[in-house]
């Protein structure tokens, strides 16, 4: 259960040293698109050392590769998987891309022997990886799926705007997706790092579709996107209210302040104390 | 002689023993020095100092407020220069970076002793590599005044850049193309200083409001340019984009507000420095989210504040220097925005703001585990800064907080003892860190309030070893015997001395 993965570029050590200070559910140390070519192999060699030395307090680390697409893939998980690590994070996914990543996967956390199973968080890039979604949700080892808008409108040949209209459908696919194979729905990060406003209106809508988290470009997004992915305090106590009320009426369905309460009811106020609970809220 | 903290203390000097000992002792003033001169407008610099008679060894002071766009100090000292005056004191309330020509007066002996609460750029550097030839005295900005009206600190000459000033000598801060605010450091200049030149490049005919009294000031001079008031701004005056400084300033406004310090009627000062600034802003979160409404913010005074000033978010602010143009514009126009003199804002023997402050948040250079700060030098014994008025709000404020990085450009910010003492860590209460945060055991009233909650609460020597942990332990510097500075603390006594490298 995530609500905020912070993109960290990999080649930066005074941005990898700081990383532990945030409060976001990941990291995504990034090898692809934030490294460029004359700098993969040493971005990847810090990355590993700096593995072994950071305290990142129990929080999830996800590595974005570079896509199967190139040789520097192979390399990247070659290099990188290790018990430190919780997480693959899969560009420009397609289902064949995540059988072949499973594959790959298994075999270097057998020949390092691995106390863990590697996790895949795949991003949608493509439009051809958004018809085949719900396929890429059920695959083993994924459990959660990343939208990447800006390739994604891109393969789409539309412009990104700031309604995001044109992800409307994107968001709302994989969302729907997510929440059947009960995976998390990341959505894309919010560009424009000075605009806390529009990051705020941007994460409200992809939640009000049914994303329940979201990529961060900067440290500074990251408080702002905890708070809205994160139940508020009247939805804390209503919930409380609503789970004592069940307890100590012990049936399917109740009244409570007029209002009858039942069995989808209840468990969506056990969502809200399971995500209170492991977000620290109460 | 060693003072109460372990540092050597020189022959001449009083000790440093604790913050409070000057609560003992009896205010000592001497008389005011007034004018009887009646034609005061003068030609030129060249005529001051003839008539003044300014001669080999004279101490001359200046005020800061102009900041990195002050000329006086250099047009004074160029005069110094032609005249080849030797032997001269200076006692400018800071140096700043276009200072640098008093550094050929250093080398050449024009200038051999400065007194200063603070001192950066070429000027530090020179005195860093020992070139002045007697130690340097680094003050408070509430131990100056203090030095001044006792006569420990005796000025034979006050230059004072009036940026809006009459034919008399009447003149304020407040308007004119070079306005700069308060001039509340040159206050105790123009009270006890022997002579009085104030130097302006606007003439009018009535100032109105007088922060400069015609009754003492000997003479009037008119210059083409006092300086650039657009360098007023010379250190970051906005709130801090960084994401580590946002981080210290929200965890520090949230401290604030759990120890119950946010109430009606508060007080506060932030200082001008970005992460400072972001400190006020989650503050003022806060307030508008409980409804709270200051009494008070003081100190150096920035457009942040005048805008909740304006907003109504607090009821006055005591401004004893004017940090941006915003803060500049806003003292001529709001009754509330009140100009204060040095000594009412911090000598320690005077009816003082700091010592009203409910909290006050500052920054470190270093931090040792007894808490003590160094605003001083760098970690690498360079002389940066000076306390300012560090020393003497912390001594005042309720709760004084640090904020700072827990390691800055590779080095840990904590040690096991600062290079150099500016604060007493008896003064220093809370420490806010992005690794983490310490309360001086000396508060446990603070440890008690925030016992239950859920911040990053940890003794000052974990702090030193979560530094070292991703740092590894720094190797000592060593420094010579040969002493460069005094670092006084606010009631006149020692708190360390200062070593070339």
């Amino acid at each position: 259960m995530r609500r905020s993965c912070l993109f960290i570029p990999s080649s930066n050590p005074g941005m990898l040293q700081s990383a532990d200070i945030y409060h976001f559910d990941s990291v995504i140390f990034d090898l692809e698109d934030a490294v460029t070519l004359s700098e993969k192999e040493s971005a990847r060699e810090l990355l590993k050392n700096f593995l072994v030395v950071a305290d990142l307090k129990q929080k999830e680390i996800m590595i974005r590769i570079n896509g199967l697409d190139n040789e520097f893939a192979i390399a990247d998980l070659e290099c990188i998987v290790c018990d430190e690590i919780d997480t693959i994070m899969l560009p420009k996914a397609r289902v064949s891309d995540i059988v072949y990543l499973d594959h790959v996967l298994t075999q270097i956390e057998q020949k390092k022997q691995l106390k863990k199973k590697i996790n895949i968080v795949p991003i949608i890039e493509l439009a051809s990886s958004l018809l085949e979604v719900e396929a890429i949700a059920e695959e083993n080892r994924v459990d959660g799926i990343l939208l990447g808008a800006e390739d994604l409108t891109s393969d789409m040949e539309v412009s990104r705007t700031e309604e995001g209209t044109e992800i409307f459908y994107p968001r709302a696919r994989i969302a729907m997706a997510c929440k059947a194979h009960k995976i998390d729905a990341i959505d894309t990060p919010y560009t424009n790092v000075n605009q806390l406003e529009g990051l705020q209106r941007d994460a409200l809508i992809a939640k009000g579709l049914g994303m329940n988290a979201k990529a961060c470009i900067h440290p500074n997004q990251i408080d702002m996107v905890n708070q809205i992915f994160s139940p508020t305090k009247q939805e804390i106590l209503k919930a409380q209210k609503i789970i004592a009320a069940y307890e100590q009426e012990k049936k399917g369905a109740f009244s409570l302040d007029g209002k009858m309460i039942d069995k989808p009811i209840i468990e969506r106020s056990m969502k809200v104390i399971a995500k209170a609970n492991k977000f620290g809220l109460i | 002689m060693k003072n109460s903290l372990g540092r050597f203390v020189g022959e001449g000097f009083l000790p440093f023993t604790t913050s409070n000992a000057f609560v003992n002792k009896k205010r000592i003033k001497i008389p005011e020095k007034k004018t009887t001169h009646q034609e005061k407008m003068v030609a030129s610099l060249s005529e001051v100092f003839d008539k003044l008679h300014i001669t080999d060894g004279m101490t001359l002071s200046f005020h800061h407020h102009l900041r990195d766009g002050d000329k006086v100090l250099s047009l004074v000292a160029a005069e110094i220069k032609k005249r080849n005056l030797k032997n001269m004191v200076l006692a400018p309330s800071s140096i700043f970076p276009c200072h640098h020509n008093l550094v050929e007066l250093i080398e050449h002996k024009n200038v051999v002793q400065i007194y200063t609460n603070y001192v950066n750029g070429e000027v530090a550097d020179a005195i860093s590599q020992g070139k002045l030839a007697k130690p340097l005295i680094m003050m408070t900005h509430g131990g100056r005044p203090q030095a001044i009206e006792s006569g420990y600190l005796k000025i034979d000459v006050a230059f004072i850049a009036c940026p809006n000033a009459d034919s008399q000598g009447n003149g304020n801060g407040f308007f004119g193309v070079n306005a700069c605010g308060s001039l509340g450091y040159a206050i105790s200049d123009m009270l006890y200083a022997d002579k009085k030149v104030v130097i302006t490049d606007h003439i009018v005919p009535e100032v109105g409001e007088c922060e400069i009294k015609s009754e003492y000031i000997d003479y009037v001079l008119k210059v083409d340019s006092i300086g650039d008031a657009q360098k007023i701004v010379s250190g970051t005056t906005k709130i801090t984009k960084d994401p580590v400084g946002l981080k210290i300033a929200k965890e520090a406004a949230h401290f604030l507000d759990l120890a119950g310090i946010i109430q009606n009627g508060f007080s506060m000062q932030t200082g001008a420095g970005g992460t400072s600034l972001a400190v006020a802003h989650f503050v003022k979160e806060i307030m508008i989210e409980k409804n709270i409404k200051a009494s008070f913010a003081s100190g150096g005074i920035t457009g942040y504040f005048t805008s909740m000033l304006e907003e109504g978010l607090v009821d006055r602010l005591y401004d004893v220097q004017s940090f941006d143009l915003e803060a500049v514009s806003s003292i001529g126009k709001n009754a509330n925005h009140l100009a204060i003199s040095a000594s009412s804002y911090a000598n320690p023997f005077d009816d003082n703001i700091v010592n009203q402050l409910d909290f006050v948040i500052l920054g470190a250079t270093e931090v040792d585990v007894h808490f003590n700060v160094n605003v001083t030098t760098s970690s690498l014994g360079n002389i940066i800064g000076g306390s300012g008025g560090h020393a003497d709000t912390a001594y005042g404020a309720k709760v004084t907080m640090i904020v700072t990085p827990l390691i800055k450009s590779r080095i840990p910010i904590i040690k096991e003892a600062v290079t150099t003492i500016t604060t007493p860590g008896s003064d220093v209460d809370v420490i806010v860190t992005d690794r983490g945060i310490a309360i001086n055991p000396l508060r446990q009233d603070l440890i008690a309030k925030m016992k239950d909650t859920n911040m990053d609460i940890v003794p000052i020597e974990e702090l030193w070893q979560r530094a070292h942990r991703i740092t590894g332990i720094p190797a000592k510097l060593s420094f010579s015997q040969d002493v460069i500075g005094v670092v006084m603390y606010r009631d006149g006594t020692v708190i360390d001395t200062i070593y070339r490298k």
